[in-house]
């Protein structure tokens, strides 16, 4: 099944985590994510490994799956629930002249009905006293879709991302954020398996499905402020807003408050609060009227009028262990969020016996867990 | 043209220049705070580049996550 | 009236110029500004005091990584030119000592530590960069700037102090 949606590959790649002419430290991580939401159990290993070279050259390598057993409500009601397996890997490479870092990087997804290609060029200055860092970021992805089941059904999407960044210190103990990117998609840029659902009379649960049928082209911008502050008992707190839109009338708005609290140099505790709303696309119905009522049908609860709400915590724990003595320190990290999904106009097709349109609104809770080890070299 | 207008157009000069000689307002030493490490917008890109996957899977909104720049601005 | 205010712009144009241009600091005969800081032993240590030997100024941080990967280099100078009439010092700018003691637990260095945490002596060497290394010659003229470190930047130092070495006091 369609685990990645055709954006979601971009989020893949990893940031630019690029420190003001210094390249980041060499590090590894393996982490464990499990995910359990909505009928949905998706669990793997993620790792991650980055060197550098004389000061000048860094490489990083990643390797990701997902293990995804998925009984959601659109599987649920229209088809029956699957077993899958995402995996994912990426490498990137980074040069550093002067106060200059020329970054670029590939990844590849690939699941049994999705392959995605991402690579990424990116280029990062510091300037006016290495107070101000710019970054221009470029990346285009090509993914093939096809469907399972059917050797006949395959097409494509092409996918180019501009974005440009501005970090700012504005104080001793403030930097601000500034970010903006454009997104543009072609091709196929639906979910082969899914259904929309319209108003039929003749049949026994009062309505009937037909195939969802999008646009070829989207094009989203997004713009996002950000301030992280050092307090002065040694704590940080950050806010976050996002704003988008794009050609789907799609509107959200993201804002995200943290708080990160160190304990002597072992632990590290963080907490944070995201919410999320989101207008619906312009062509998204729960129900039609009739069948073929519009060019477009889409009943993605992905593009529904809708708010999440994310509580998370996190808990770090540093050390120098004295086995893996080529490691300079490491930590162990826990983290944990929860996040409830809420849908205003995407209805809880398990109940039946009621007249469609009258189902309750579907909403749901997820858990996500984050394990993992970290060590420098 | 006036004298005014010279003089005006001196004075966008001599500015301009000014520009790129601007004294950081914070300086070089004074970074201790912003390269402590929780200062980073992004202390572990592992499990953050996971969780940016996890919402823009459910979610219609994506981009701009930012990351870059802060620091210790060394070298 | 119109004559006086056009006088009046210009004049402040000129103003404007004149300050535009701020001198430059030349790394060619300028005097060493002249500090007295504690060392990490407890003692007021002066430029003055160490004139007529060729003294290398470090300024540092713990928390500067290329600072840290600095210090060995620094350590295998101090202790290859000290005899020839040489010495460094290494200016701490952070506000408190705790973590640079944590630092100077793990990396030892022979050269004397010196602590500047109001960042005075910074401000007045103008530092523009973490880490820089500045060559003071025997008259007390500053002679040479380095600003930031990359491994391999300690064979420029060598070149430096021993050229500064060379000469007579």
């Amino acid at each position: 099944m369609q685990l990645i949606r055709a954006i979601a590959v971009a989020a893949l790649l990893l940031p630019a985590v690029v420190q003001a002419a210094v390249l980041p430290d060499d590090r590894a991580d393996l982490l464990y994510h499990y995910y359990d939401g909505g009928g949905v159990t998706i669990d793997g290993p993620s790792l991650l490994v980055r060197k550098k070279f004389a000061e000048k050259y860094a490489v990083n390598a990643s390797y990701y799956v997902d293990m995804v057993s998925s009984a959601s409500i659109d599987v649920v009601t229209t088809a029956s629930p699957y077993e899958e397996e995402r995996t994912q890997y990426g490498v990137g490479f980074e040069y550093l002249r002067g106060k200059v870092t020329y970054a670029a990087s590939f990844s590849n997804s690939n699941e049994n009905d999705y392959n995605a290609d991402t690579a990424s060029l990116s280029i990062s200055q510091d300037m006016f006293g290495d107070l101000t860092t710019v970054s221009l970021i470029f990346s285009r992805g090509w993914d093939d879709v096809t469907r399972r089941g059917d050797s006949i059904f395959e097409d494509s999407v092409d996918r180019r991302i501009y974005g440009v960044d501005v970090s700012q210190i504005a104080t001793k103990n403030l930097v601000l954020g500034l970010s903006f990117e454009t997104i543009t998609e072609e091709g196929f840029l639906n979910n082969p398996y899914r259904q929309v659902r319209y108003v039929d009379p003749d049949a026994a649960l009062g309505y009937s499905y037909q195939a969802e049928v999008y646009p070829r082209t989207r094009t989203g911008n997004a713009l996002s402020l950000r301030g992280r502050w050092y307090l002065p008992y040694r704590a940080a707190f950050q806010g976050d807003y996002r704003f988008y839109t794009d050609t789907w009338d799609i509107r959200g708005h993201t804002a995200e408050l943290s708080y990160t609290h160190p304990l002597d140099d072992t632990w590290t505790f963080d907490v944070h609060y995201r919410f999320y709303t989101q207008d619906a696309a312009e062509f998204y119905s729960d129900l039609y009227p009739r069948q073929d009522f519009q060019n477009f049908l889409a009943r993605d609860k992905e593009l529904a009028s809708m708010q999440s709400h994310t509580l998370g915590f996190g808990v770090a724990y540093e050390f120098k262990s004295p086995k893996l003595s080529f490691l300079n320190r490491s930590s162990l990290n826990l983290r944990y969020d929860r996040i409830r999904f809420d849908y205003d106009d995407f209805r809880d097709l398990r109940v039946t016996g009621v007249p469609p349109g009258t189902e309750p609104l579907y909403t749901f809770d997820a858990d996500v867990i984050r394990f993992f080890f970290s060590g420098w070299f | 043209m006036s004298a005014a207008r010279i003089a005006a157009a001196l004075l966008l000069l001599a500015a301009a220049s000014g520009c790129s000689r601007v004294e950081p307002w914070v300086k070089p030493y004074e970074r201790e705070n912003l390269a402590d490490p929780i200062m980073a917008w992004d202390r572990d890109p592992i499990s953050s580049s996971y969780m940016r996957h996890v919402y823009d899977s459910r979610e219609g909104a994506r981009g701009a996550n930012g990351g870059a720049g802060g620091g210790c601005g060394c070298n | 009236m119109k004559t006086i205010r056009s006088l009046r712009v210009a004049a402040l144009a000129a103003a404007m110029l004149a300050t535009a241009w701020p001198a430059a600091a030349t790394d060619g005969a300028v005097p060493a500004p002249a500090f007295t800081l504690e060392s990490r032993d407890g003692k007021q240590v002066s430029l003055a005091d160490l004139k007529g030997q060729v003294v290398m100024i470090n300024f540092w941080a713990s928390w500067c990584g290329p600072c840290r990967k600095e210090f060995p280099a620094l350590d295998q100078i101090y202790s290859k030119y000290r005899p020839m009439g040489f010495t460094l010092v290494a200016i701490n700018v952070e506000s408190e000592r705790a973590d640079a003691e944590k630092f100077l637990a793990t990396t030892p260095a022979g050269f004397p530590i010196l602590f500047d945490p109001g960042n005075v002596v910074s401000g007045k060497y103008g530092v523009s960069a973490m880490p820089t290394t500045i060559l003071v010659d025997r008259q007390g003229l500053v002679r040479w700037q380095h600003r930031a470190y990359k491994p391999g930047d300690e064979a420029k130092y060598i070149e430096q102090v021993r050229a500064a070495l060379r000469e007579r006091a």
